[in-house]
């Protein structure tokens, strides 16, 4: 029951997070997209940094543990590809499709009905999918340092580097 | 909250939330909770598939793999609503919208066509999402957190078939 309780509460704090940053509307996904809009990219990325100098330091500390997902170069790559694809067209991530209903923008059901619909094909074509794709470029659940052979804390300052340089020409250019 | 900085200050909390939901879910569930979202709709369509064939769910390895049930996740989407519409309504910011802007500019302002376009949009989105194993919540912030690289690639998916397929759908025509 407790994690029920614990889902919900961090359920709540997320969505008016993700409200008061203004990321769950269809103009600013696709804004995004468009390359004329990086409101969510802004958003996206700050919580990036801040979670992983926190993750990387509680890890180190011993408190928690990374839970990394697979890599599998095919499926990530083809799944990203068809995920990218429709998300241009629905103007919403899983996230967010939710979130919008929440802030009064009804259309985002016809988003998540489409997507339940699209969970339930997948479960039917999983062992197709198990015997092909899943299986091209299966590389387990690595990461960056273990790719690259250093610690954490030499990737992190360069990539919050890169990602507050991305900031600045945001800004810059006032996208 | 000034504009300028509005998505700036919420991620960043939200990057606090993220670490906190992992260290207290650790200590209280004795497992880490990352944020994420896609799997959910995995389990509802399960839910929904099994009060019509329950056989079927059951015998099927995707669903009995994600466990078809209520869960840590699916109460984090659930709160997601619920916290968005509680912000909205508190700051004024809460709209109701039929469709949406960018997209009746080029498409109009019908509600069926919208509809259509969003619910094929999402079979194609959810189906990529299962298959790369997550969703800009999961692979996106969750996975490049922990400097994963299965959350660089399939990110770069997610930004480089959304920035073309954008471009061609909506750069034609309407106001842009």
């Amino acid at each position: 029951m407790s994690e029920l309780i614990l889902g919900l509460i961090t359920g709540l704090l997320f969505g008016a997070l993700l409200q008061q940053g203004r990321v769950l509307r269809f103009e600013k996904q696709v804004g995004a997209m468009l390359l004329q809009d990086m409101t969510i990219l802004k958003f996206m990325l700050s919580a990036i940094i801040v979670g992983m100098i926190g993750i990387n330091l509680f890890v180190d500390l011993g408190v928690i543990s990374l839970k990394v997902k697979s890599t599998v170069i095919g499926a990530n790559l083809i799944g990203g590809i068809l995920f990218g694809s429709g998300w241009a067209v629905m103007g919403y991530c899983p996230g967010t499709s939710v979130g919008a209903i929440g802030e009064g923008r009804w259309h985002a059901v016809w988003a998540v009905l489409g997507m339940l619909v699209g969970a339930a094909v997948y479960a039917e074509l999983y062992p197709a999918m198990k015997a092909s794709v899943l299986t091209w470029g299966a590389l387990g659940a690595i990461t960056l340092p273990d790719v690259l052979r250093v610690s954490p804390w030499i990737l992190i300052p360069l990539l919050t580097a890169a990602f507050v340089a991305l900031f600045w020409m945001f800004e810059k250019k006032k996208l | 909250m000034r504009a300028t900085w509005r998505p700036y200050i919420a991620g960043a909390l939200a990057g606090v939330l993220a670490v906190l939901s992992v260290v207290l879910s650790t200590r209280m569930l004795g497992k880490p909770k990352y944020l994420g979202a896609s799997t959910t709709f995995v389990r509802a369509a399960g839910i929904a598939e099994r009060s019509v064939a329950p056989a079927h769910v059951e015998g099927n390895d995707y669903y009995q793999s994600k466990k078809v049930k209520v869960d840590w996740q699916m109460m984090l989407v659930v709160g997601i609503l619920l916290g968005a519409f509680a912000a909205s309504r508190i700051d004024g910011s809460f709209k109701a919208e039929s469709v949406p802007p960018i997209w009746s500019d080029r498409f109009g302002t019908k509600i069926g066509v919208r509809a259509v376009g969003a619910f094929l949009g999402g079979i194609v989105a959810m189906f990529g999402a299962r298959l790369a194993g997550g969703c800009p919540s999961g692979h996106g912030m969750s996975g490049l957190m922990q400097l994963s690289v299965s959350g660089y690639i399939a990110m770069a998916g997610f930004f480089g078939a959304g920035v073309l397929v954008a471009h061609l759908i909506y750069k034609k025509g309407g106001n842009q």
